[in-house]
């Protein structure tokens, strides 16, 4: 029990998952002033944003909304993402070996805090909230589809298997998936997927902050905010992760390899970074068809060569 | 920000220290990490291009942490700037209530700390200070971005 505990709190779980999805999202940030030749925030930033909006600032509610399901769907965000990353994080260190299909449940744990930012967004009574709220609903329904698509193929190159474990465990004993052609279509779709399961530029219509002024986060403020900022820290973290698992033959812990460990998810932010930093803002009309059309017809292309063994 | 007194009956020693470590804290980070919200009266715009620019590259104004938010919500600084007329008065109070406290407020520009050319006129509201407690003016019509950096530094000095 006290083990489990360890695993939620302390180690695969919220502390360790926050921490070092803060020093991405810093690394984020001092990318993208790089790009636009600025010297970027110092390295502590996110720590300070974070315990600023827990500590100093108070919360505010809004007058005609929901004010329980608008506390509660912060929590219900950092929650699935702590759950997430313990299921991803384990398996990918090698701890535990997980339990066969939980390919499946990660899934569904990584759509909660999506889901969890529409119900605070329509629960918080502000227009603005709820045109970002519908945006975001959209978005969700077009990238969860090509989500699964990719897993599919994943599981395909992986000749059947439903568990991370045996997915890392298969790429280390032969190859990394992404050294093939349908490696290479699986993983651009799996960018697309995490920048927009991410929120970053190209579909980031449902907080457009220029738009519709943050949008689903319009009325959040203090406490509820810093946990929605929590949450953003581990996603950024816990996805890249995911991706090194299912592609980039996950990490080992041994020695030099923990270089190679951090310069491959370092690589994927570096590599959504750039694309953020490199785009404009896509419509929500766009953004459904390049998921539901392009991005699909992409996954389908790469589940079929995986199938005939490309 | 001021932690009421403790209610434990020892509240000498240990928890003195602990406390003013914990108010210490609190400070740091807040004036570590300043949200900026920026509210145009009826602006000639020359203030907002000024404040626009110690965002850009040049003058850089994430490095100290400090970020451009849209929602009020979010916001630990109100910057005003432009003559405040009575139209604009409502606004500035209703965003003055709706900003989660505390918050800085500061004037810019010769319109905003004390009405400038139009503080005479017919439809002029009052400085911004007779609307809401202001900490901080940076005078100039317009401030240069330098003059702007220098009085957030002043203010989050102060803090």
């Amino acid at each position: 029990m006290a083990v489990y505990l360890f695993y939620l709190i302390v180690f695969p779980g919220l502390l360790f998952s926050a921490v070092t999805g803060a020093f991405l999202s810093w690394f984020d940030r001092k990318i993208t002033a790089r790009v636009q030749f600025r010297k970027g925030p110092p390295l502590l930033q996110p720590f300070y944003d974070f315990f600023k909006l827990l500590l100093v600032k108070e919360t505010i509610l809004p007058k005609k909304g929901s004010p329980v399901m608008f506390l509660l769907s912060p929590v219900f965000a950092v929650t699935g993402a702590v759950l997430a990353s313990v299921f991803i994080l384990l398996p990918l260190f090698n701890i535990v070996s997980g339990f066969k299909g939980d390919l499946i449940v990660i899934f569904y744990l990584l759509t909660i805090p999506s889901f969890s930012y529409v119900m605070g967004s329509l629960a918080s009574g502000n227009p603005l909230a709820a045109v970002g709220g519908s945006r975001e609903m959209k978005l969700i329904m077009s990238y969860e589809s090509t989500f699964l698509l990719f897993l599919a193929g994943v599981i395909t190159k992986a000749s059947g298997h439903f568990d991370l474990y045996s997915v890392i465990n298969i790429q280390q004993n032969t190859s990394p998936f992404i050294a093939s052609v349908s490696g290479i279509l699986l993983f651009i779709v799996g960018i697309f997927c995490i920048q927009a399961k991410l929120g970053l530029v190209p579909f980031d219509m449902a907080e457009a902050e220029t738009e519709i002024t943050e949008g689903t986060f319009i009325e959040y403020s203090g406490p509820p905010y810093a946990m929605i900022k929590l949450t953003k820290y581990i996603m950024l973290f816990i996805l890249p992760a995911f991706l090194t698992a299912l592609l980039l033959n996950g990490i080992s812990l041994k020695g030099v390899n923990i270089l190679w460990a951090l310069l491959k998810i370092t690589g994927i932010v570096l590599l959504l970074t750039l694309i953020r930093n490199t785009n404009p803002r896509l419509k929500i009309k766009q953004a459904v068809s390049f998921f539901m059309v392009w991005m699909n017809l992409l996954a389908v292309a790469a589940i079929i060569l995986a199938y005939l063994g490309y | 920000m001021d932690e009421p007194a403790g209610r434990c009956g020892n509240n000498t020693g240990v928890f003195r220290i602990l406390n003013s470590y914990k108010v210490s804290f609190k400070n740091f980070c807040f004036k570590k990490s300043l949200w900026v919200f920026h509210f145009g009266g009826a602006s000639c715009n020359n203030c907002d291009i000024e404040i626009l620019d110690c965002l850009t590259p040049r003058y850089d104004l994430e490095r100290f942490g400090i970020l451009l938010v849209g929602s009020i919500r979010h916001a630990d600084v109100l910057l005003v700037n432009g003559s405040i007329n009575k139209r604009d008065r409502e606004r500035l109070l209703e965003i003055y209530e709706q900003a989660p406290k505390p918050i800085l407020v500061v004037a810019i520009g010769a319109c905003g700390c004390t009405g400038g050319i139009f503080a005479e006129g017919n439809t002029f509201a009052g400085p911004v200070d007779k609307i809401i407690p202001v900490d901080a003016y940076i005078p100039g019509c317009p401030p240069k971005p330098e003059a702007i950096i220098a009085g957030i530094v002043k203010l989050v000095k102060s803090v």
